[in-house]
């Protein structure tokens, strides 16, 4: 009876501080990302200068950004990224091609989904830098190799998206394009790709992601160029804070570019819907 | 109900037809000379090396490396990335300020920095898991936060009305409503942390089946490394397979 009661009590003065609640205000948002990203700075430098850690495992910010700027002046940098990026733009233009292709014709016909879908579908997240030695034999242990290494990444995941888009087009546009009596072509320029555009960047933008990290992973296994190969460089002199420093102008720089096709992945679902 | 069978069985038997009869034809390109047989192997060598890598290079034991590994650092990726994904959906303004931070890492190339982890935790199992574990966490937290963020609202007044108190709510309420889509996390990150195990396996030279595939192409075993790719891939696609299942199980009935 005591226990009910205390239940009871404890039932009826207690509230929930759980639920939906309104978005802050963008400034206060920002204010919370500077005081996160001051306080892991701090804290990082607190562990660097407290000798707890190896002052070269953990090197003090001002060595890593003292290390980021000797980068930024050294041609070698610019010579090692200029072959990154491009293996990446070939490894995107020739995945997301082939992906376009393959997931507009899996999502244009219910047969061949049926019958090659599934392979595409549970092959995508396999370990694609496994696939490494097979591509060293076929093109060699230059940039080839990994061109197509990064191609094979990026198809799965644009031919997915590719598919899936198609599939999603409204059947209302289709209906208009027949009514038109739009022949083949026209409706794949006119109608299917402009209102798939969204899920097709979408893919595309996931398929850089996969690109950038399997061109630089193979890099790091054997190259003599490129970002992974100046990373495992850098790696063998034991040189922490420059390890630090490209580490981040890697990430910087892959982030940017995904957040560029992002914006664009933006700019289309608008478009889509307006049109729609 | 049979025409329902032959439009599903008919695709099914031409997908699987065109992959044996690409087999075929790359065996038939092989022999005749069109294809260089040391570049690309016999598909029959490759079939009959399974047993021999079974036999001589230990798959089973490696397996269970690669597979304690993965279950090692998949149980960390739930261990932090839950707690931290209910935190962010609890605290709203900490979530508006780092989700898309989050978002960020999922697509960095993380894995480059296994430089880092060596010189950190050395050339061992450790840097395999802890690496895997952080490859594996951003999914997971996003996961859990749209979890707790898609409980209907019908749900929490039902929790308000009876004035349940903090914990009550989250464990008669919140978890329960969101754990399929927490289990939608475990298994976009689990697949994450398979790709990260093998793939450092196979850049450092350590452990189960990525230093398995490595110390093969560089032995230049073809019809070896080829069956040793395979088996991998089909471990991945079991276990992906299997994680679906899982998942489906766990989702409400409609």
């Amino acid at each position: 009876m005591a226990a009910t009661q205390k239940i009871g009590r404890k039932s009826a003065t207690a509230t929930t501080s759980w639920g939906a609640k309104r978005r802050v205000s963008p400034r206060a948002t920002n204010a919370i990302r500077l005081g996160f990203a001051l306080g892991a700075m701090a804290l990082w430098e607190g562990v660097s200068r407290s000798g707890l850690l190896l002052h070269d495992v953990v090197p003090s910010l001002v060595d890593i950004v003292a290390a980021m700027g000797r980068l930024l002046v050294n041609p070698a940098f610019y010579a090692n990224l200029e072959i990154t990026a491009w293996e990446v733009a070939a490894s995107l233009a020739v995945g997301a091609a082939a992906g376009i292709f393959a997931g507009i014709a899996l999502g244009a016909n219910k047969f061949l989904s049926r019958a090659y879908e599934p392979y595409v579908y549970y092959l995508a997240p396999t370990p694609r830098i496994i696939f490494f030695p097979v591509m060293i034999m076929w093109f060699g242990v230059g940039v080839a190799s990994k061109i197509a290494l990064g191609a094979l990444s990026c198809f799965f995941t644009v031919a997915l998206s590719t598919a899936a888009g198609m599939r999603g087009i409204d059947p209302v546009l289709i209906r208009v394009g027949k009514t038109f009596r739009a022949t083949p072509w026209q409706m794949a320029v006119k109608i299917q790709l402009p209102a798939m555009r969204a899920p097709v960047l979408n893919g595309v933008r996931l398929g850089l992601g996969t690109a950038v990290i399997t061109a630089l992973l193979a890099e790091t296994k054997l190259s003599n160029q490129g970002l992974g190969f100046m990373t495992m460089q850098i790696y063998s002199h034991f040189d922490m804070a420059s390890l630090y420093g490209l580490l981040a102008i890697v990430f910087l720089l892959a982030g940017a570019g995904n957040m560029l096709i992002g914006r664009l992945t933006l700019g289309a679902g608008r478009g889509a819907s307006f049109e729609s | 109900m049979a025409s329902a069978f032959s439009s599903r069985a008919i695709p099914v038997a031409t997908g699987v037809a065109t992959i044996v009869g690409a087999f075929a034809a790359l065996e038939g390109l092989l022999r005749a000379g069109v294809i260089n047989r040391f570049v690309v192997p016999l598909p029959s060598e490759v079939l009959a090396s399974f047993g021999r890598i079974v036999a001589e290079e230990d798959v089973l034991e490696r397996t269970r490396e690669t597979a304690y590994e993965v279950f090692v650092a998949g149980f960390f990726t739930i261990l932090i990335g839950v707690p931290i994904g209910a935190a962010l959906y609890r605290w709203r303004p900490l979530r508006d300020a780092l989700e898309d931070w989050i978002a960020a890492v999922a697509a960095a190339p993380l894995v480059l920095a296994f430089p880092l982890f060596l010189v950190m935790f050395g050339r061992s199992p450790t840097t395999v898991i802890v690496m895997s574990a952080i490859t594996g966490l951003a999914p997971m937290i996003l996961k859990t936060t749209e979890g707790f963020a898609a409980t209907r609202p019908v749900l929490m007044n039902v929790g308000k009305s009876l004035k349940m108190t903090d914990g009550q709510m989250f464990w008669k309420i919140l978890f329960p409503s969101a754990l399929p889509l927490i289990f939608t996390g475990v298994r976009l990150s689990w697949t994450f942390v398979l790709i990260s195990v093998v793939g450092v396996e196979f850049l450092i030279n350590l452990g189960g089946l990525g230093q398995l595939i490595n110390e093969l192409a560089e032995r230049y075993d073809l019809p070896g490394t080829y069956a040793a790719i395979t088996f991998v891939v089909a471990v991945s696609v079991v276990f992906f397979v299997a994680l679906e299942r899982l998942e489906s199980w766990l989702q409400p009935r409609r």
